[in-house]
């Protein structure tokens, strides 16, 4: 057990590693293939109105010119120790993990990234409960009453939830319950937990129920095929041969096999999501790290893009780390294995 | 203590019989878009406590789906079942799924081919059969523990305090079904029904497990009712042979008849089909042409008349009707249009010298 | 069946004679590496099969049998060098092929052709009949005189199948008849040695026979060598000529079939044999039973000296500390065993000198204790 902890640990890292190498390689290096000179990637990286000295300054500062491996040398470094930038005489020091300065704000990347993430944070958490108290109890029925009028409605409106975009369902209930019928703060509302825990709830609860809506789907139907397949396997015909209650049949021994394969998937959604819910957060006027993405796209903002993106990929190397080691506790053969 | 012979049918519809397990009649379709598929359709079979009968077939028989009809373990909703079970004077067909699920694990218990998707791979052998024992029994976990741990120890696991909390994945085959045999017996059933128990084990754990199964059925008195295709496992257990083809009886009759003397070309077949160590080595073995039939077209009149050899000696009967299955000597039914002096022959001159 | 043929490296060798050896197997062994802790380092070896040798001649059949995990399945793969060996040597037809590279395998690959238990998941499903038996052909690069769709129905009939059936899909077929397919397949190319990996033991009992019988015919018609890998003890001693029983990666005891089955010499086989139900009732209560105890030990860590000494009712002290060489005890039956069974006590004599190595002193009585 110790070594396949340390095994996926390591694993983790060089992951890590990898999607560093990959933004470092997007962001610095493809641009340079395609024939970009240091010039106008230097421009890219001052801002609006980038003057001669600005470039050269840039240039210096990111050490353009320097080979592409000392580059990502630096870059790597700034990430695990920290960099200090000179501005002319004044000395900036970034601390570990370094992303360098937004230039709209001149704030350090990560400082906004932080400020950006609770927003974001209290958006996935939310909905993953939503979704998946929603999602697998819907499929669950599903699967015991197929075929029945409520498994064809239960499908349908899940093929639905699957299908319709999140900037549809989100502004049909926005108009509905924040509109029409003022049950909910409109867009735009949102105030951090610590600050105001009343006014957290109200402007979230129709971001999670939009989102959830979307992922509810998905997962009820994952969950209705796994429950389908898992009810036809031999242990539940011998849970049923000693005599124990459906509803034990169901719980204990149908749904644990059918979550496992689901804790994975929800893994990898949890993490996407944890990274920036572009859309929900753009339509609902949340100030996550979805919509600081989409703003700094906008803006040209590159730190800022490559600050979201090193983070995005981060929490799902990081919740599949978790959702490893929770698999081999919930699976005994994975643990020998 | 009475046999497992067929009796004649005294107690008539609706009404207990003496016999601790009487099933009457018993059919299971499913209704399917392909059409109706009769997997049993119309079995009549008895069984005393203490004794054993082998219930033998090829795949697609109605061997297991009887077995699992008995448990009343077939969904509703996707079959029909009717005719009548009588457990020790409770019919099954028509009670309520609730009073047939206590009954199951308590007075009756099933063990499966496969042990090892038979066993739930995330829970212990030990919590597995505790629960078994608490869901008819209202004791502490302690006190099943402890049952489970004996259990364990009467079906011959060495170490049971150990081995109790070991995940199925840690046993090997043989010990994983003596588990499966232990779960089964916990709540000390009165029918066991064994569905191919040794198909999927070696040889020399399957001879084990044989003994076992013989052994417990002593030192418990309960009636067993043996699955298999094995016609060497139903010799060397049962009582009673009842040999199955297309979802019916074909012949029933006590282990001595089946296999000294058989009344039904099937029967014939089967042994034939089979190299035997116990004989001198045949140049060539007497296959059953053909294979079986689907359930959905059930040949007419006899369903095994495009299999049989004999079948044109019926004068166009084997094609038309379907023979019942009646008593042709004490204790003996077979299902055959054949006269009954034409059948003795086949056996003696042309069946019995090749085997 | 008419096949023109492309000549072949192997067609440059000596024809073998009916009778002469065809396979040669020498010392094989396979064993599968165990990887544990950080860095994956090999802890261990699964001696799936761990140096076994025998010879097949030329128009018999040689069954394998043993119990699951004994590496019988795993030496037919070797054979067909499915799998490659770890140590050993496979020479067929006098030409080492052990270490051939797959490329220059390819003309034996027309000679060795295997025979899998499986009929419903070795067959795609997507390719007609016609497509899968006249794979082969096209794989090959051979062409057939009268076209390759003549030669696949003939084929087909010569199995028993229907030669209009060249157009369905197996799904359309029963499973005995979807083990035709695969033996016809087989055939298309005149192979010469068939490995039959548990040919029958997926199929219903009647249907058994069909296929065992077939399996016959086509030996004696086609001038066929089959290594038969099976469980069924019954299957195997209609089937062979002569039977190796396998135990944990070796070879116990290698005999003709009559000889085998009258007078087995190795306890193992004793006790397989003796585990064997019969289907006679009249015999239930007479039969001399030997009842192994447990299970067979795990190939990862196999008994020293003498692989069975842990469940041997015989095993003496010398079992644990030797393990006895299979040599020849009467003509053409070869033991492992330092106290076998049905046997003069001159030949127990002489497995036990042949077993003590010099330096170890006989201290044991050799004389089988009973």
């Amino acid at each position: 057990m110790f070594a396949y902890i340390v095994r996926r640990l390591i694993g983790a890292v060089l992951m890590l590693l990898l999607v560093s190498l990959v933004t470092f390689g997007i962001f610095f290096w493809l641009p340079k293939l395609a024939g970009q000179t240091t010039d106008q990637i230097a421009a890219g990286y001052v801002g609006k109105a980038p003057t001669k000295e600005a470039i050269q300054d840039t240039k210096e500062r990111l050490g353009l010119d320097e080979p592409v491996v000392v580059q990502y040398g630096e870059y790597l470094k700034a990430l695990v120790v920290g960099k200090d930038y000179k501005a002319g005489p004044v000395t900036d020091h970034c601390p570990a993990p370094c992303m360098g300065f937004s230039f709209r704000s001149s704030q350090p990347v990560l400082e906004t990234l932080l400020d950006r993430a609770p927003a974001t944070a209290s958006l996935a958490l939310g909905a993953a409960v939503v979704w998946l108290a929603g999602g697998i109890s819907v499929g669950v029925i599903s699967a015991l009453k197929r075929g029945t009028l409520w498994d064809r409605a239960a499908m349908i409106i899940a093929l639905s939830g699957v299908s319709l975009p999140i900037y549809f369902t989100g502004l049909v209930s926005l108009a509905l319950f924040s509109y029409s019928i003022k049950i909910f703060p409109g867009g735009g509302s949102y105030l951090p937990l610590t600050t105001d825990p009343v006014t957290w709830f109200q402007s979230l609860v129709l971001p999670w129920v939009t989102l959830a809506f979307l992922y509810a789907a998905m997962y009820a139907r994952l969950t209705r095929a796994g429950m389908l397949e898992t009810m036809n396997e031999d242990y539940i015909r011998t849970a049923r041969a000693k005599g124990l209650p459906e509803k034990t049949v169901v719980t204990k021994h149908a749904l644990r096999a059918t979550l496992t394969p689901i804790m994975t998937v929800f893994g990898l959604d949890l993490g996407l999501l944890l990274g920036g819910a572009v859309l929900t957060e753009s339509t609902f006027g949340i100030p996550g790290l979805g919509r600081l993405a989409i703003d700094s796209i906008n803006t040209g903002d590159l730190p800022m893009v490559l600050g979201v993106t090193l983070i995005t990929a981060s929490s799902i190397v990081v919740i599949n780390l978790i959702v490893d080691l929770l698999y081999a506790v919930v699976d005994p053969r994975v643990r020998l294995g | 203590m009475a046999g497992t012979a067929p009796v004649a049918d005294t107690a008539g519809a609706g009404e207990a019989s003496g016999a601790f397990l009487d099933v009457r009649d018993l059919k299971i379709h499913f209704p399917t878009d392909d059409g109706l598929v009769k997997s049993v359709d119309g079995l009549t079979f008895q069984l005393e406590r203490g004794r054993t009968l082998g219930i033998v077939g090829e795949s697609g028989s109605g061997k297991s789906v009887t077995s699992l009809g008995i448990l009343g373990l077939h969904n509703k909703r996707n079959s029909d079942v009717s005719g009548e079970i009588w457990l020790d004077g409770k019919e099954l067909v028509g009670a309520s799924q609730n009073e047939v699920r206590r009954l199951r694990g308590r007075d009756m218990a099933m063990i499966f081919q496969d042990p090892l998707s038979s066993m739930h791979p995330f829970y212990t052998v030990g919590n597995q059969i505790i629960e078994a024992y608490r869901v008819h029994n209202d004791v502490s976990k302690q006190v099943a523990r402890k049952h489970a741990i004996d259990m364990l120890g009467r079906v011959g696991i060495p170490k049971p305090d150990k081995r109790v909390d070991d995940y199925p994945h840690q046993f090997s085959g043989g010990m994983r079904q003596r588990a499966m045999i232990a779960m089964a017996l916990s709540c000390d059933p009165e029918l066991l029904i064994a569905d191919e128990p040794t198909t999927a084990l070696d040889v020399t754990v399957q001879a084990q497990i044989l003994d076992l199964i013989r052994d417990l059925q002593q030192e418990f008195n309960s009636a067993v009712i043996m699955i298999t295709h094995d016609l060497g496992v139903v010799a060397e257990l049962s009582d009673d042979i009842l040999v199955m083809y297309a979802g019916r009886c074909v012949e029933y009759a006590s282990v001595d008849d089946a296999f000294h003397r058989p009344q039904h070309p099937y029967t014939w077949g089967l042994l034939g089909s089979m190299p035997r160590l116990d004989r001198e080595r045949s140049e060539r073995l007497m296959p059953i042409q053909g294979s079986p039939p689907s359930l959905i077209n059930v040949p007419s009149g006899c369903a095994f008349h495009p299999r049989c050899p004999y079948a044109e000696l019926n004068d166009g009967k084997s094609e038309t009707e379907r023979p019942e299955l009646v008593e042709v000597e004490p204790g003996h039914k077979a299902a055959c249009h054949l006269p009954l002096e034409k059948r003795r022959e086949i056996w003696a001159d042309e069946i019995k010298p090749k085997l | 069946m008419s096949v023109s043929t492309s000549k072949t490296p192997a067609d440059e060798t000596r024809p073998v004679q009916e009778g002469e050896p065809l396979l040669e197997v020498e010392n094989l062994g396979k064993h599968f590496p165990v990887t544990a802790g950080l860095l994956r380092r090999q802890v261990a070896a699964v001696k799936a099969v761990d140096g076994v040798s025998f010879s097949v001649r030329k128009g018999e059949t040689l069954g394998l049998v043993g119990e699951s995990g004994c590496g019988k399945s795993t030496t037919g793969r070797m054979i067909m060098r499915l799998l490659d060996p770890s140590f050993g040597k496979i020479v067929f037809e006098g030409q080492d092929i052990t270490k051939l590279s797959q490329g220059r395998l390819r003309p034996y690959r027309r000679d060795l052709q295997m025979i899998f238990q499986d009929p419903y998941s070795s067959l795609n499903p997507r390719k007609t009949v016609g497509a899968i038996v006249g794979a082969p052909f096209r794989l090959q690069n051979i062409e057939a005189k009268q076209g390759v769709k003549k030669a696949v129905q003939e084929i087909l009939e010569l199995v028993g199948l229907n030669p209009e059936h060249y157009n369905r899909y197996p799904h359309e077929f029963s499973g005995g008849q979807r083990q035709r397919i695969g033996i016809a397949r087989t055939l298309a190319l005149k192979p010469k040695l068939i490995v039959a990996d548990e040919p029958v033991s997926a199929l219903d009992v009647s249907v058994q026979a069909q296929v065992v019988n077939l399996l016959e015919d086509l030996q004696d018609e086609l001038d066929l060598t089959y290594v038969v890998i099976a469980h069924d003890l019954s299957v195997v001693r209609h089937i062979s000529d002569r039977v190796a029983v396998m135990y944990l990666g070796k070879i116990v005891e290698v005999a003709e079939r009559s000889d085998l089955y009258e007078r087995p010499m190795h306890p193992y086989t004793n006790a397989l044999l003796s585990a064997v139900p019969i289907p006679d009732p009249a015999e239930r209560g007479d039969r001399q039973r030997i009842r192994l105890q447990g299970d067979v030990p795990s190939p990862l860590d196999p008994p020293p000296a003498c692989r069975f000494h842990t469940r041997c009712w015989k095993a003496q002290d010398i079992c644990k500390q030797v393990e006895p060489p299979l040599v020849e005890l009467s003509p053409g039956h070869q033991a492992a065993c330092h106290f076998p069974e049905n046997t003069t006590v001159s030949a127990t004599d002489a497995v036990a000198k042949a077993a003590v190595t010099p330096g170890t002193a006989p201290s044991e009585d050799p004389e089988p204790a009973e």
